[in-house]
C-alpha cells in the first residue's frame, strides 16, 4: 500500500497542472496565516519587550539606553519583592485547587438522577469572568455588608476587613481565584475518572485495598494526564493573577496586594506611571519564571510525542 | 478512596449522598446567589442593612432596567459580541489551517514549529503588553474593536493549532492517502474530506475561544479607552466604581456581564467539556 | 487570509473615516463623564458656537479615570485640538514633551494676565503659558455643623482647639473623622494641608519640587502632627477598605463628623441625606503660628495639542473659556470658583467660604498629584496609607520616600 501510494504521489505530481497545490508548497501555505499573525503579535514582542527593558521610556518622548540599569533598580524595589513574594505564595496557594478539584470530583463521580445539571452548576464559577467574580468576592469581604462581616457578627466573631489589611489581602484574592480554578481542575479530573478502568479497582478491592492506599496505588496512576493538566493550567492561572488583583484591590492597601503581573502594568501603563523599560523588565522576569514551567511542558509533549510517532 | 457506585451502597447511604448534593450545591454557589438575590433588591432593604435576608421588595425589572438605561452596558455587552465573534471565526480559521499542516505533512520544522505555538500561548501577557500596545498605536487601530480582534485573533491560534493538531492526527490518515490515490488536491481534500470530519473540533473550540475571548479583561484594558469600543468586562469594572455602595445595581450588572458564556456554557455543555478536556485523558 | 485582508481594509476604512470627519472642525476630548461636568461641557460649548457659528465641534468624552491614561496615547498618536486637563506640575511632562502648544499669545491678546492672574503662576513653564484655567474649588474641613452645636464644640482654629474637638467627639462616641483611602489620594489632602500649616507653602513646593529629602527633620514633624490623630483613633479605621464616597455614609449616619475633602464632597454629603445646615466648612486650622496663609485649590484647565490641526479655532476656544461670561456659566453648573475676576461667583455658602479663605490665601497649591511628578506621587500616597495603618514603620516609610526622589528627580 505505502509503496504504491508513494508511486502514484509522484506520478500525480508530474502529471499535475500547475495550478494544483503541490504536496511540498501545500503546509507553507496552510501554515503561513496562523504564523504570521502568531510571530507579529506573540514571538516578536516578546524579543521587543526583552529590547525595551534596557531603556528608559516613558511611551512618549525618546528612548534612552540604560543597559541593565532597570534589573539594577529592580534588585533594590521593595515593590518588586512584594509582587515576587506575593507571585510566590499565589503558586503554592493556588496548587490546592488541584487536590480540592479532585475531591470535588470524587464526590460527584456517580450516577444519580440530576448529577448532570449538578455537576455543570459546579462547572459554573469557571465560565463567569474574573471580573465578576472579583467583584462577588470584594462584596463577599465587605466590612459593612459582606457576608463574611454578617457570617461573623451571628457567631460574635470580629472579621477582619480582609481586603484592607495587608496580613489577609493577598489570601483573600487568593481563596476567591480558588473558586473557578477548583472547578476547573473538578472538571479535568471528572473527565478523567471517566476513563479509570472498572476492572482494575474491583480488583484491587478484593485484594483489599482501601480508602487512601486505593486513592495513592490504583486510582491516581490512572489519573496521571488529568492531574498534570490540572497542574499546568493552575501554574499558569496562578502567574497570571492580573484581572482579581485588579478588581479586587488595585494591588493595595498600599502596594501590599500586587504581584508582577499587576505590578508590571501599574509601572507601564497606569494613571501614575508611564515607565516602559522598567514595566519590561519586570515583564522579562515573570517570563523567565514562566518559561521554566514552559519548558517543562514543551519537553514532555516532545517524549510523548516521539513516543507516538 | 475510590467511591463505590452509590447504586450499591446501603439505602441510607444513598438518600444522604443524594441529600448532601443540593447543599453543597448552595454553599458552592453561595456567592453567586447572594448576588442574584441582591440584583433583585430594592434600595430600601440596602439602606435598612437587610443584605442577606429574603428581599423586602423586589425590584426585578426595575434595577434590570436601571442598569440598561443609565449605564452603557448594553453597548458593552454589544462591543464584547463585535469581538469575540469575530475572533472565534479567525482563529478557529486559521487554526484549521496550521493544525492541518502540522498534522497531515512531514517536514523538518514541523516539530518546531509546533512547539512554538504550544509555548507560545503559555507566555504571560505582560511581556507582550507594551509592544503590541505600541504596534496597535501605528497601526491606527487603538481604541478600536479591531485592534483588539487582530490580537485576540493571533494569540488564541496557538491553543486553536495545538487543539486541531491532536485532534486531526487522531483521524484515520488511510482516509487521506486514498485521497490522494484518487487524484484529489491537496486544498480539495483539506476543505472536502477532513473539513466535514472536524465538525465537533470546531464546535468545542468555538464555545472554548467564546469564553475566554469574551471573559478577557487585560487586553480590553490595554488597548481600549472609549466606551464606544469598551467590551463588557472591562466595563463592568469601571461601573463597579460608578456605582459605588449601590449594590443591586453593581450585582445586575455582574449577572449581565456573565449571562453570555453561561448561555453559551449550557447550550453545549458537551463541547465545552470535551474541549476543555482534550489532553486531559490522552495528555 | 481573507480574514486579514478584510482586517486590513477595514482598519483603512476607519483612517480614512477619522480623517474626514476631522476636516474644518474643532475636536475636542475632556474627562467629564461625571453629570455635572458633562452639563457644564455642553454648556461651554453651546456658548462657543454661539459666538463663533462657522466652527462645527466635535466632542470626544472619556471617562474619568482611564482618561489620565488615554490621553498620553492620544496626544501622540491622534491629537484633537483641545484637551481637558489639570495645571501645575501635572502637565509638565506633556510641555517638555513638546506635546502642548504654547498659548502665551492667547493670555497676551486676551489680557489674561490680569484677569486670570491668580492662576499665572499654575498655567507657566520656562515663562510661557500652556493652557487656560478653567475653574478651581477649595479644599479644607467640611463637617457636622449640628453635631458641633449640640456638642457645643467651637469651630476650631488651632491645632490643639481641633484636637480638643476631637477629644469630645471621641468621648460622644464619634470617631471624629470620616476617610476612604481606597484610592489614596484622599489622604495627601492631610498631607498637603499639614505639610502647608507646619512648613508653610514656600518648603512644601520645595518638597514636591524633590529640592527637599524626605528623610528631612522638618517632614518628619509634619507626620508627628499627623501621629496626634493617628495614635488617638481620631481618624476612621479600615479607610483602606472604602472609596472616599463609601465613608461619606458613616458622616451621614453621625459615627463621624469631620472629613478633609474638596468641595465636590458637598453633593455627595447633600445626595446621602444631609441639609445644608447640618454641614459647613472650615479652613484647615492653624499649627505654625505667623506662617502666610496658603491653601490648596486645584485648577482645572484646558489645552491645546502641538499637533492639533485646527489651532485657529483652538485658540479662539481658549479666548472664550478665559471669558467672564464662560466661566461664570461653566461654574455655577459645576459648583466651583471661576478663575476670572470677570466671572461672578455662584451663589452657594460653600464657594463663598471657600472664596473668603482663598483670596487671603499668598500661596495655592495644586494637590499632592498634580504638584509632585506622577510616579513621586504615587509611591508618596502609598506611603500616606501606609503610615495611617502603621505609624510604627514611619522611618522605613520615609525612606523608601527618599530613594524614590533620588531616582525621580535624579538627585544624588
Amino acid at each position: 500500500m505505502t509503496t504504491t501510494t508513494a508511486d502514484i504521489a509522484t506520478t500525480d505530481w508530474r502529471a499535475q497542472p500547475r495550478r494544483r497545490l503541490s504536496r511540498r508548497v501545500a503546509p507553507a501555505l496552510f501554515l503561513a496565516p496562523a504564523l504570521l499573525m502568531f510571530l507579529v503579535y506573540v514571538i516578536a514582542p516578546i524579543f521587543a519587550s526583552m529590547r525595551i527593558s534596557l531603556y528608559d521610556w516613558d511611551g512618549v518622548g525618546k528612548m534612552t539606553f540604560v543597559g541593565l540599569g532597570n534589573y539594577r533598580e529592580l534588585l533594590g524595589d521593595d515593590a518588586f519583592y512584594t509582587s515576587l513574594k506575593n507571585n510566590v505564595l499565589w503558586l503554592v496557594l493556588y496548587m490546592l485547587a488541584v487536590p480540592a478539584g479532585l475531591a470535588v470530583a470524587l464526590y460527584l463521580n456517580q450516577s444519580v438522577r440530576g448529577i448532570r445539571l449538578v455537576k455543570s452548576l459546579f462547572f459554573f464559577p469557571f465560565v463567569i469572568s474574573q471580573v465578576v467574580v472579583g467583584v462577588v468576592f470584594g462584596w463577599f469581604y465587605d466590612p459593612q455588608f459582606g457576608i463574611l462581616h454578617s457570617i461573623g457578627k451571628l457567631l460574635g466573631v470580629a472579621t477582619p476587613a480582609v481586603l484592607a489589611d495587608e496580613r489577609y489581602v493577598t489570601y483573600g484574592i487568593i481563596a476567591a481565584g480558588l473558586w473557578p480554578q477548583t472547578a476547573y481542575c473538578m472538571i479535568l479530573y471528572l473527565t478523567g475518572l471517566n476513563n479509570v478502568s472498572p476492572d482494575q479497582v474491583e480488583a484491587a478491592r478484593i485484594d483489599g485495598a482501601k480508602g487512601l492506599r486505593m486513592l495513592r496505588h490504583v486510582v491516581l496512576p490512572q489519573l496521571g494526564p488529568a492531574t498534570f493538566i490540572a497542574v499546568v493550567v493552575t501554574v499558569i492561572g496562578a502567574l497570571r493573577s492580573f484581572d482579581l488583583v485588579s478588581t479586587m484591590t488595585h494591588g493595595g492597601p498600599y502596594g501590599s496586594s500586587r504581584v508582577l503581573a499587576f505590578y508590571m502594568y501599574e509601572e507601564a501603563l497606569s494613571e501614575y506611571g508611564y515607565r516602559m523599560g522598567y514595566g519590561a523588565a519586570i515583564a522579562v522576569v515573570l517570563f523567565a519564571i514562566m518559561m521554566v514551567y514552559i519548558s517543562i511542558f514543551v519537553v514532555r509533549m516532545i517524549r510523548q510525542d516521539r513516543g507516538k510517532r | 478512596m475510590f467511591p463505590r457506585p452509590i447504586a450499591k451502597a446501603r439505602p441510607a447511604v444513598r438518600v444522604a449522598y443524594k441529600a448532601s448534593l443540593p447543599v453543597a450545591l448552595l454553599v458552592w454557589l453561595l456567592p453567586l446567589v447572594a448576588v442574584a438575590l441582591t440584583s433583585i433588591r430594592g434600595a430600601g432593604d440596602l439602606a435598612r442593612g437587610n443584605y442577606w435576608g429574603w428581599p423586602g421588595e423586589f425590584d426585578l425589572v426595575q434595577n434590570y432596567r436601571a442598569v440598561f438605561v443609565t449605564s452603557p452596558i448594553g453597548l458593552f455587552i454589544l462591543n464584547s459580541f463585535r469581538i469575540t465573534v469575530p475572533v472565534v471565526a479567525a482563529s478557529v480559521a486559521l487554526a484549521c489551517m496550521a493544525g492541518y499542516a502540522l498534522a497531515v505533512y512531514r517536514f523538518r520544522a514541523n516539530s518546531w514549529l509546533f512547539f512554538l505555538f504550544v509555548g507560545g500561548n503559555f507566555v504571560p501577557f505582560q511581556i507582550l503588553m507594551v509592544p503590541v500596545r505600541d504596534l496597535t498605536l501605528r497601526l491606527g487601530l487603538y481604541d478600536t474593536t479591531l485592534g483588539l480582534i487582530l490580537f485576540h485573533s493571533a494569540f488564541q491560534t496557538g491553543f486553536c493549532t495545538l487543539f486541531m493538531r491532536n485532534f486531526i492526527s487522531s483521524l484515520p490518515h488511510e482516509l487521506i492517502e486514498a485521497a490522494r490515490v484518487e487524484g484529489v488536491g491537496e486544498w480539495s481534500i483539506f476543505l472536502r474530506v477532513v473539513m466535514p470530519l472536524m465538525r465537533p473540533a470546531i464546535a468545542a473550540l468555538s464555545v472554548l475561544i467564546f469564553t475566554f475571548v469574551w471573559n478577557d479583561y487585560f487586553w480590553a484594558l490595554v488597548l481600549i479607552q472609549g466606551n464606544h469600543a469598551m467590551p463588557v468586562t472591562a466595563g463592568l469594572n469601571a461601573l463597579n466604581g460608578e456605582w459605588v455602595s449601590a449594590w443591586n445595581l453593581v450585582s445586575a450588572g455582574a449577572i449581565v456581564a456573565a449571562m453570555p458564556p453561561v448561555a453559551m456554557f449550557f447550550l453545549m455543555q458537551k463541547h465545552f467539556i470535551a474541549g476543555l478536556t482534550l489532553g486531559a485523558t490522552k495528555g | 487570509m481573507k480574514n486579514f485582508r478584510a482586517g486590513l481594509m477595514a482598519s483603512a476604512f476607519i483612517l480614512a473615516g477619522a480623517v474626514s470627519a476631522l476636516a474644518g472642525t474643532l475636536v475636542i476630548n475632556t474627562d467629564t463623564s461625571d453629570p455635572a461636568p458633562k452639563k457644564a461641557m455642553q454648556a461651554l460649548i453651546d456658548g462657543f458656537k454661539a459666538k463663533n457659528p462657522g466652527v462645527d465641534v466635535k466632542w470626544n468624552v472619556f471617562d474619568h479615570e482611564g482618561y489620565k491614561s488615554a490621553i498620553r496615547n492620544f496626544l501622540t498618536a491622534d491629537p484633537p485640538d483641545i484637551v481637558s486637563w489639570y495645571a501645575g506640575n501635572r502637565m509638565a511632562p506633556f510641555v517638555k514633551a513638546g506635546l502642548f502648544a504654547d498659548v502665551s499669545d492667547v493670555w497676551k491678546a486676551q489680557g489674561f494676565d490680569k484677569t486670570l492672574g491668580s492662576a499665572l503662576s499654575a498655567m507657566t513653564i520656562d515663562g510661557k503659558q500652556w493652557g487656560v484655567p478653567q475653574s478651581y474649588y477649595q479644599w479644607g474641613i467640611y463637617y457636622r455643623s449640628d453635631i458641633f452645636k449640640k456638642l457645643g464644640i467651637a469651630t476650631p482654629k488651632t491645632w490643639d482647639e481641633l484636637l480638643a474637638a476631637c477629644a469630645t467627639l471621641k468621648k460622644n462616641g464619634i470617631t471624629p473623622f470620616s476617610l476612604g483611602s481606597k484610592a489614596l489620594w484622599p489622604t495627601a489632602g492631610w498631607f498637603d494641608y499639614l505639610d502647608l500649616r507646619v512648613n508653610g507653602y514656600a518648603f512644601h513646593m520645595d518638597l514636591t519640587n524633590g529640592k527637599i529629602p524626605w528623610t528631612d527633620p522638618r517632614v518628619k514633624a509634619v507626620f508627628a502632627k499627623w501621629d496626634d490623630m493617628v495614635k488617638n483613633g481620631y481618624i476612621m479605621a479600615d479607610h483602606p477598605a472604602f472609596d472616599w464616597q463609601e465613608a461619606v455614609p458613616q458622616m451621614v449616619q453621625g459615627k463621624t463628623a469631620m472629613y478633609v475633602m474638596g468641595n465636590f464632597a458637598v453633593a455627595v454629603m447633600e445626595q446621602g441625606g444631609l441639609k445644608a445646615d447640618q454641614i459647613d466648612f472650615m479652613p484647615f486650622p492653624t499649627i505654625t503660628p505667623g506662617l502666610p496663609p496658603a491653601e490648596e485649590a486645584p485648577i482645572d484647565s484646558f489645552h491645546i495639542p502641538a499637533k492639533a490641526k485646527d489651532m485657529a479655532d483652538a485658540k479662539k476656544f481658549l479666548a472664550y473659556l478665559g471669558s467672564g461670561e464662560a466661566q461664570t456659566k461653566i461654574n455655577d453648573i459645576l459648583g466651583q470658583l471661576p478663575i476670572s475676576t470677570d466671572a461672578k461667583v455662584g451663589d452657594d455658602k460653600f464657594l463663598k467660604a471657600g472664596l473668603a479663605v482663598l483670596s487671603k490665601a499668598q500661596g495655592v497649591a495644586q494637590f499632592f498629584d498634580r504638584d509632585a511628578p506622577a510616579d513621586m506621587a504615587k509611591i508618596g500616597m502609598e506611603g500616606f496609607q501606609e503610615f495611617l495603618v502603621h505609624p510604627d514603620h514611619l522611618d522605613a516609610i520615609l525612606a523608601r520616600l527618599e530613594a524614590a526622589r533620588k531616582r525621580i528627580y535624579k538627585v544624588n
